[in-house]
Parts: structure tokens; C-alpha cells; sequence
């Protein structure tokens, strides 16, 4: 039994070597793989997507001041139809008001409605629906954690870093609105 | 370890006893474990909550199991399933307000154990892996009452689940996947109600496994005691059963003294009202408040307000929430002194007891609007809090002069009891520092 022999022996890789490492290799793929459905089944299920389909809502009824609360994929929103004062009070805020600026004209219906506010009823801190209030120029308030923001859902003050977001959404006509698309 | 000697050896008497110990000597390891197990001698009653912890362990378990057999897991039937457990199921309300105040005291005691290791310096060296297995415990603990809690389906239940499933909103990019994945949908609903359900059932015995780790670990190096003077001879000593099965089991009857007070006597002090409406997506109670114990963390989370760079405020508080749990997980690391208990750190006890009533305060003002003075008051709260870990810590330990530390148990023992009585004790003192 020399030296040398042994050494070579040790270094040069073995049959058994080869079958540690593609074993080994292939039972993490494997365990992988079968790890895979277990979180993937968390994931929102078909019928929680299914039951996200756009919704109609008819605005016949809602007067200039109110607002109506409206559940698409199981969230609230906000339908708010402002008054000219409560619009005038808006578009009177500045960059310096609010923590992240977005032009009036953005947050309102369009040409034909923009009487019309429709945003998410989920505060962007930690997910409240904020109370709806009337001290102009504040239009919600959330009672959780204090986040105040604007007749058109942009972020004033508080904890909240984000204005309230737009969900899609299109006007068929001018009392029907339509949720969860932007396509007429 | 060699130097905790045991007193006395199992000894098999009957014929099934030889036949056990031959072939699975459970009862062996039962007997080294809780009968001839050596513990300091001069265990107070700061040393009684480990037991107790157990106790309650097993009890919010069999209250559980108990529970599940009548309760829906479905949004349809959880919140009119526990009803029905309170007024059809013969004693179910016993067995719920059991489980529902049992995790408000399981909570207490272990707040309890968590100052004591703090106050006694039991994360130290040799014990970092026992404190840190307890960490675990502690964050397992919080996840199964918060699942728990979402369960009755009630106001609270189901406006809690939101904004701390909301936390990990808080994340860029990754945070919003995350959520979905967690709630199983866009908001919370019915598969999260089940998975909670199931998850709820699943942590107590994982709670329970590394409980089992924790005693091991606590074996291992024996218990630290209020000297925090290792073990070095048997005289430092004495065996579990009867010293301290006995003080356990009485701490254990007057903690459940108390435990029944609250169970007859006042169900509902430490829920909410809330609770007893059913869940509305619609609609946010006026006012969300965690359960008491976790309050502190809660202020802490409130506390942030401000913007630092591209970080927002949220993540900052969700950020500095997370920390406040776990820079406990440091704490062994972070504690420079050569001095392990709090009785021979006279600056180190003072920075103790704030921190304590810090703790309360934060609590309180957990439950307070977060607005005005209290927010203000959070925030140099949460600056203590986090000042006690990462500045106090490992500067007091370099600059605090240590009273002086007995050279044993069995001498701080004995200097004590001759304090006491007089000069009658001191010769027993003087024999025993001859003898070791």
C-alpha cells in the first residue's frame, strides 16, 4: 500500500462520489418540486378569482355629497359624488398639502363625470375603511390610525404613505358604472 | 454537564419497573428529570413560571381540542358556532372562557418568565440557545393567539386579521404577493379563515416541541438562580422533588386562584365588545385595539410616524415592530457585564425596573388613539425601549462597578440566614467555606 496510490485514489472522483452528488441533487429537485403545490396552494383559488368579475353599479339614487360603499373581489370601495364646493375645495390643495401629489383631474370620474370620486374603502396604511366626513378639505378619516385624506381620496396627513388607489373602472352611461374594467 | 450532581439514582423496585427500565427507561428519565434533578437552593418565587407556562400549555390544548369539536370554520357558521358553544354546548362557556382568558394568563406568565431571565441574566453564557429557543416560543405563542383570536369571526377578529395581515404590505414589491398568499384572496375571507383555523391547531404542538427542547436545553446547564452563581458543589443544591415540585405546585394553585376569578367572575374584562358583533368588511369598528398583550408592540408600531429617506413611515414601524422582537434574540450578546444577576448591578437593577415600567406604559398607551401627546409619548417610549438593548446594555456592562458576588450559592445562602439570626449561622458558614 503506497502513498501516492491513496492520495490519487482520494482525488480522483469514485463512482460512489458521482452517485452522492446526482442523488443528492436530484432530491432537491425533487424536494422542490413537492414543496411547490404546498405553497401554491395558499394562492387565491379559482374561485376567489372567479369572483372577481367587474360589478354594475346603478348611481340613480346617489346625490351630489353622498357616498356609497360598493364590494368588488370582496374589498370595499368608495362611490362618492361631491358637491361644487366639495370639488373647488380639492382642486384648491397644493402639492405642499399632501404627502403624495396627484393633479385633481386624475382622481375625478372624467370630462362628462367628475362629479364622481371611486376609490379603494381600504386605508393604504393597514387596510380600515376610513369614515367618511364633510370638514372640507378633509373627505375621510380613518379611525384606526389617524390617516386623514382629501374629498378625492389623496393622502393629507397620518400614517398612510399612499393616496387611496383607483380601481379600474368605466362609465357606460351616466348613471351606471362599471368596476373592475376600464374597457366600455 | 458533570458538575450537577444528582441526588440519588433510579432505582427499579417492582418486576414491571425492571422490565420498563430494560427495555424503555421513560421512567428513568422522569425521575433524573423531576425527582433527583438538582436545583439551586435559593430558587424565589421568580423561579416558579417555567412550570407554570407548561400547565397552561397543556390546558389551552385540551380546552382547544375540546372547542374544535364544535366550532365551523366556514365565515357562514364561525361566528353563530361559538355562540352555540356559549349558550347550547353543555359547558361550553366554561370551556371557552377557559381558553380565551387561559391565553390572556399564559401571556401574563410569560411576560413574567421573560423579566425574570432579564432581571437574573439567564440568557447568558452558557444558556444563549435556552433564551433563544424561549424567543421562539414567545413569537409561536404570539402567532397562535393572533390565528386564534381570528376565529370567533367577530369585529375585532376579522378587522385584527386585516391590518396585520397589512404589515406585510409594508414591503415593497414582494409585500402584496405575500399578503394574498397569506390571506388566500384579496382580502379576508373564508380561506383564511380556514387556514387559520388549521394553522391554530398545528402551532400549540409545535409550541410543545420546542418546549421539550427548551427543558432539555435547561437540563443541560442546570438553572441559573438569583446569585446567578453556577452550581459547584452539592451543598448548592437541592433535588426537585419535594423542594421544587412543592413551590410550584403552590404558585401554581394561587395563579389559578386568580385564573378562576377571572373565568366566573369577569369572562369579558380583557376581551373586547366588539367582538361579540359579527364580522363586517364594511364597516371598521371606531376604534381597533389588539388584545392587551399586545399592546406594547402595537404602540411601537404607531409610534413611527415620520419618513426616514425612501423609507416610509409604515415600514419603519412594521420594521421597528419586528425589531422590538427581535433584538431580544440578541440580548446575550448585547449584555457586556461579567455579572450575571441584577442584585450585584445596582445601576443595571434601576435600568431594569424602567424598562419594566416602560413596557407598562407603552402598553397603555398601545390602547390609547393615536394622536396627539400620545403619539409623541410612543415615540420616546419606543426610544427606551430600544436605547435599554442597543446603548445600555453593552455600555453599562463596561462602565457599572459590580457589587461583590459570593464565591457560592451555599455562602450567599448562609451569609443571609445569619443576617438574620445573628451570629448564630456564622459558624455554620465558616465549616462550610472549610469544606469547600
Amino acid at each position: 500500500m503506497s502513498d501516492t496510490t491513496t492520495t490519487e485514489n482520494e482525488e480522483l472522483p469514485t463512482r460512489r462520489d458521482f452517485i452522492y452528488v446526482a442523488t443528492g441533487m436530484l432530491g432537491v429537485i425533487g424536494a422542490a418540486s413537492v414543496a411547490w403545490p404546498f405553497i401554491d396552494q395558499m394562492r387565491p383559488d379559482a374561485a376567489v378569482l372567479a369572483a372577481g368579475q367587474p360589478i354594475d353599479v346603478n348611481l340613480e339614487a346617489v346625490e351630489p355629497g353622498q357616498a356609497i360603499t360598493v364590494t368588488w373581489r370582496g374589498k370595499p370601495y368608495f362611490v362618492r359624488r361631491l358637491t361644487e364646493d366639495e370639488i373647488a375645495s380639492a382642486s384648491e390643495l397644493g402639492e405642499g398639502d399632501m404627502k403624495e401629489f396627484a393633479p385633481i383631474e386624475t382622481r375625478l370620474g372624467g370630462e362628462e363625470v367628475k362629479d364622481w370620486v371611486i376609490v379603494s374603502a381600504n386605508c393604504t396604511h393597514l387596510g380600515c375603511v376610513p369614515k367618511v366626513i364633510d370638514t372640507k378639505p378633509e373627505g375621510w378619516n380613518c379611525p384606526c390610525h389617524g390617516s386623514v385624506f382629501d374629498m378625492t381620496g389623496r393622502i393629507l396627513r397620518g400614517p398612510a404613505a399612499t393616496n387611496l388607489p383607483l380601481p379600474p373602472y368605466v362609465f357606460t352611461s351616466a348613471t351606471n358604472l362599471v368596476i373592475g374594467t376600464d374597457q366600455a | 454537564m458533570s458538575t450537577l450532581e444528582h441526588h440519588g439514582t433510579y432505582q427499579p423496585t417492582t418486576g414491571l419497573g425492571k422490565w420498563m427500565d430494560a427495555r424503555l427507561p421513560l421512567p428513568r428519565l422522569m425521575y433524573d428529570s423531576f425527582v433527583a434533578y438538582p436545583v439551586p437552593r435559593n430558587l424565589n418565587y421568580a423561579y416558579t413560571f417555567g412550570g407554570m407556562l407548561s400547565i397552561m400549555l397543556v390546558l389551552q390544548i385540551l380546552t382547544g381540542v375540546v372547542l374544535a369539536m364544535h366550532y365551523n370554520g366556514s365565515t357562514v357558521g364561525a361566528f353563530t358556532s361559538v355562540e352555540h358553544i356559549m349558550r347550547d354546548v353543555n359547558n361550553g362557556w366554561l370551556l371557552r372562557y377557559m381558553h380565551a382568558n387561559g391565553a390572556s394568563f399564559f401571556f401574563a406568565a410569560v411576560f413574567l418568565h421573560i423579566f425574570r431571565g432579564m432581571y437574573y441574566g439567564s440568557y447568558k453564557e452558557p444558556r444563549e440557545l435556552l433564551w433563544i429557543l424561549g424567543c421562539i416560543i414567545f413569537l409561536l405563542m404570539m402567532a397562535t393567539a393572533f390565528m386564534g383570536y381570528v376565529l370567533p369571526w367577530g369585529q375585532m377578529s376579522f378587522w385584527g386579521a386585516t391590518v396585520i395581515t397589512g404589515f406585510f404590505t409594508a414591503f415593497p414589491v414582494v409585500g402584496e404577493p405575500i399578503q394574498q398568499l397569506l390571506l388566500g384572496g384579496f382580502a379576508v375571507d373564508n380561506p383564511t379563515l380556514n387556514r387559520f383555523f388549521s394553522l391554530h391547531y398545528l402551532l400549540p404542538f409545535m409550541i410543545a416541541g420546542v418546549v421539550v427542547l427548551h427543558v432539555w436545553a435547561l437540563h443541560v446547564t442546570g438553572q441559573t438562580n438569583p446569585t446567578g452563581v453556577e452550581i459547584k458543589s452539592k451543598t448548592d443544591t437541592v433535588p426537585f422533588t419535594p423542594f421544587a415540585t412543592i413551590k410550584d405546585a403552590f404558585a401554581l394553585i394561587v395563579f389559578f386562584l386568580f385564573f378562576a376569578y377571572f373565568v366566573f367572575y369577569m369572562p369579558n374584562f380583557l376581551g373586547h365588545a366588539d367582538n361579540y358583533i359579527e364580522a363586517n368588511p364594511l364597516v371598521t369598528p371606531s376604534h381597533i385595539v389588539p388584545e392587551w398583550y399586545f399592546l406594547p408592540f402595537y404602540a411601537i408600531l404607531r409610534a413611527i410616524t415620520f419618513d426616514i429617506g425612501p423609507l416610509t413611515s409604515k415600514l419603519l414601524g412594521v420594521l421597528a415592530m419586528f425589531g422590538s422582537i427581535a433584538v431580544l434574540f440578541v440580548m446575550p450578546w448585547l449584555d457586556t457585564s461579567k455579572v450575571r444577576s441584577a442584585v450585584y448591578r445596582p445601576w443595571y437593577k434601576v435600568f431594569f425596573w424602567l424598562f419594566v415600567v416602560n413596557a407598562i406604559f407603552l402598553g397603555w398607551l398601545g390602547a390609547k388613539p393615536a394622536e396627539g401627546v400620545y403619539t409623541f409619548l410612543a415615540q420616546l417610549s419606543t426610544l427606551y425601549y430600544f436605547g435599554f438593548f442597543i446603548v445600555i446594555l453593552p455600555l453599562l456592562g463596561l462602565i457599572e462597578t459590580p457589587r461583590r458576588v459570593p464565591n457560592s450559592i451555599t455562602e450567599a445562602v448562609l451569609a443571609k440566614s445569619s443576617k438574620r439570626s445573628g451570629g448564630a449561622a456564622q459558624d455554620a458558614a465558616a465549616s462550610t467555606d472549610n469544606k469547600a
